[in-house]
């Protein structure tokens, strides 16, 4: 499957679980969970970008 | 001090509790009634690992002579009764020449370590420590 050579897609995805198996974890309201783990999510993808782009010059 | 018979079932019961949230994730929530905490790992963990084995990662051997390859095993491990059944159906070669290989690692093997919190939270929980 095309989607599952996705760097991006598999990002999301791995952050996708990470988040939700930490929030689940940590947190014992429904409520909670949801604002721990979306935080966690974007956190995840927010780095993943950020980083990437401070990587794209190298090699110099 | 001399523990008493019933100090000796809580343990052997804490002890079981243990190995059952290891072979099956979420086991040790569901034992002791957190069912949605439990139901989310039965399901996202086992996922991520079939995930990647999909992604043809590798089941690391425990391979005394490297070291990183021995704690890549021992993290895959981590996943319990899985593990195993992978392994028993010839999963989990490994295809390091697919674009994926090194995701399917990284899936394979934080599934394991994920799982392992997963067990400490439930040994954690049943000692009424949250």
């Amino acid at each position: 499957m095309a989607i599952l050579q996705s760097h991006l897609f598999l990002l999301v995805l791995f952050a996708f679980f990470v988040s939700l198996v930490f929030a689940v974890i940590a947190r014992e309201d429904a409520r909670e969970q949801l604002k721990l783990g979306g935080l966690m999510f974007a956190g995840f993808l927010a780095s993943a970008i950020v980083l990437s782009w401070l990587m794209y010059p190298f090699p110099l | 001090m001399r523990a008493t018979a019933a100090d000796e079932t809580q343990t052997g019961a804490l002890a079981l509790l243990v190995v059952a949230s290891w072979a099956i994730p979420g086991a040790g929530h569901l034992w002791l009634g957190r069912r949605n905490k439990g139901l989310v790992f039965l399901i996202a963990l086992p996922l991520m690992f079939a995930l990647g084995l999909a992604l043809r990662g590798r089941l690391f051997p425990f391979d005394l002579s490297d070291p990183l390859v021995c704690l890549a095993a021992l993290a895959d491990l981590g996943v319990g009764l899985t593990y195993f059944i992978a392994s028993g159906l010839g999963f989990g070669g490994g295809d390091v020449r697919a674009v994926t290989y090194e995701y399917g690692n990284a899936f394979l093997i934080v599934a394991g370590l994920l799982n392992v919190l997963v067990v400490i939270d439930a040994y954690d929980v049943a000692l009424g420590r949250k």
